[in-house]
């Protein structure tokens, strides 16, 4: 079942087409690996498709409805959510209070109701905490729960993110290159996460530059390559691709 | 979370109880003069914390409002034979609808365009106030008649201290139950990453309006409030000095702390009674404050001294 739809996006910058004319479709529960090299329009993509920034060209169709050119905080309503390659932690908030935050939408924000602190806000706030500590669980955060996010290593705030957008109890999730900057030991807990996420029955749209964890998360990999798609495909067929080992893996990853 | 409630119950115990033990303290009706404007100071501090700290926007202009509010109370009972209680209000309903309408342009702003922008609306009350010479009375000022509260004029400075005592806890009250709800963390993460907070289903620019307006609003009843207990306003209340001064309380007091804005507008209110010898010079000294705090206690004193405290007990 096709859970979202891309036809014809494009988006320039200055004359420079950074996405131009991308088709793709993408099933429900797969993950979904767009790569590319640098420049290949795949950041873009990501914020084009949450909403960040809006298309010049192009439509965008999630599960059924046409959601092209929404502003983010709206697709995050319909189920859409997002983590950051370069992160966007709230740095003025403990690590629980960051997961709070994406559950806003669930919450009781009502603002006279919040501003004379009546008990469905204390009630809510209560469910709200509960949630955001499981979902501290669930990406193996619990140690840090009362810590300040600006205290937290690195790669601890990559899952923080994760963490963060799941709380909007988004439908689809893009997370964008969660494993840069991760040690080996981090890179398989990552690993393991975007799979259970995914046989909790999200969508995950990835993009990613380390291929091993491509490879072996991917139902599906798109190729970008200058804003527009090189190939599509399975991850087995896509790795055998020439055209993809040319552009991408460079001439000496064939000889490996 | 209880020993979160526990906090926020102890702060309003703490305050309700400095409030009602003032006047053992208060010796004469200068002492009750400062406490009286340190109360005003407050609420306008504890609004505009809300913008500045939690929501992390810049106001140069809030004296602007707070003047709006101080007109609408002197102009509207004298010209248009309002009831001081409804010139307040709509005072504040005015001021509330003038921020919405421009909140739009400005909030779009960030950084030092935003601080540029409310300076100039700052600084477009202060000549109208000083022009409209007919409605106003221009640069001399003009004269606030008495606030009646149930058909009795509110006169004597105790009667005023404990309305603006009860009205500054109200306003704690409400400031730390939206502080500690959804509408709080919303602010907050505005200022923390407002791409971060739109991916999160956060307004973004709902929220930059709303803070914006509740603390316009907040200033013009505290402005409303001081024309009737001063008997009398100035354009000089819409001055880039007052609203400087009002900045400067909540850097002093601690960003993004509810008991940083009492505490900042206390001390700054008292400061220049004590230094009356300096007057000429106030400006400089509230700049020096605003530098030497930035430089030497960039999160203010509250929330220096709660690190400290925690420390120890840790």
């Amino acid at each position: 079942m096709t859970f979202l739809r891309v036809t014809g996006l494009t988006k320039s910058f200055g004359g420079v087409r950074a996405v131009d004319g991308v088709d793709f479709t993408v099933r429900a529960n797969d993950v979904f690996s767009i790569i590319g090299p640098n420049g290949a329009g795949k950041t873009t993509l990501f914020n084009l498709l949450s909403g960040l920034i809006a298309p010049d060209a192009g439509a965008v169709i999630l599960d059924g409805e046409d959601v092209t050119g929404l502003p983010a905080h709206q697709l995050a309503t319909r189920g859409l959510s997002r983590s950051f390659q370069n992160l966007q932690v709230f740095f003025n908030m403990t690590a629980l209070e960051n997961v709070m935050v994406g559950n806003h939408r669930h919450t009781a924000r009502r603002f006279l109701p919040c501003l004379l602190g009546l008990p469905s806000v204390r009630d809510s706030e209560r469910r709200t905490r509960v949630f955001a500590e499981e979902l501290m669980h669930y990406v193996g955060l619990e140690r840090y729960i009362h810590a300040q996010a600006a205290a937290m290593p690195y790669g601890a705030l990559k899952r923080l993110e994760i963490a963060r957008a799941l709380a909007t109890r988004p439908r689809i999730l893009l997370l964008d290159e969660p494993a840069a900057g991760l040690n080996p030991a981090e890179t398989a807990h990552m690993d393991a996460l975007i799979r259970r996420i995914a046989e909790d029955g999200i969508t995950v749209l990835l993009v990613e530059h380390d291929m091993h964890l491509v490879w072996s998360v991917s139902d599906h990999i798109l190729v970008l390559n200058h804003g527009r798609v090189l190939a599509e495909g399975g991850a087995r067929e896509i790795r055998a691709n020439p055209q993809v080992v040319e552009a991408y893996l460079g001439h000496r990853a064939r000889e490996r | 979370m209880s020993n979160q409630l526990l906090q926020r119950h102890g702060g309003l115990a703490l305050l309700a109880a400095i409030i009602a033990a003032g006047p053992l303290f208060l010796d004469n009706g200068f002492h009750y003069n400062v406490a009286i404007l340190a109360g005003l100071n407050a609420i306008v501090c504890i609004g505009l914390n809300l913008l500045i700290g939690h929501a992390g926007q810049i106001s140069l202009g809030h004296a602007g409002f707070f003047a709006l509010g101080a007109y609408a109370s002197a102009i509207l009972p004298e010209r248009f034979g309002f009831h001081p209680l409804g010139a307040l209000l709509t005072g504040a309903l005015l001021v509330g609808l003038l921020a919405f309408a421009i909140a739009r342009p400005i909030l779009r702003l960030r950084g030092h365009y935003l601080a540029m922008a409310t300076l100039g609306m700052g600084i477009i009350v202060s000549i109208v106030l000083d022009q409209k010479v007919d409605l106003t009375g221009g640069p001399d000022g003009m004269v606030v008649g008495d606030l009646t509260l149930f058909g009795q004029a509110l006169r004597g400075n105790l009667a005023w201290y404990w309305l603006v005592g009860a009205l500054l806890f109200v306003t704690t009250w409400m400031a730390l139950n939206l502080v500690h709800s959804p509408v709080g963390r919303a602010l907050k993460a505005v200022h923390g990453s407002e791409l971060a907070a739109a991916a999160m289903g956060v307004d973004v620019f709902h929220y930059k309006v709303l803070v914006f307006v509740l603390s316009a609003v907040l200033a013009a009843i505290a402005g409303s409030l001081f024309a009737h207990y001063n008997g009398f306003v100035t354009p000089d209340e819409a001055s880039f000095i007052h609203s400087i001064q009002l900045v400067t309380m909540v850097v002093l007091g601690g960003m993004a702390s509810i008991a940083g804005s009492i505490v900042g507008a206390v001390a700054l209110t008292l400061l220049p009674q004590l230094l009356a010898d300096f007057h000429d010079y106030e400006m400089i000294v509230f700049g020096a404050i605003l530098m030497g705090t930035m430089i030497l206690l960039p999160t203010g004193v509250v929330p220096t001294l709660a690190a400290r405290i925690r420390e120890r007990l840790a």
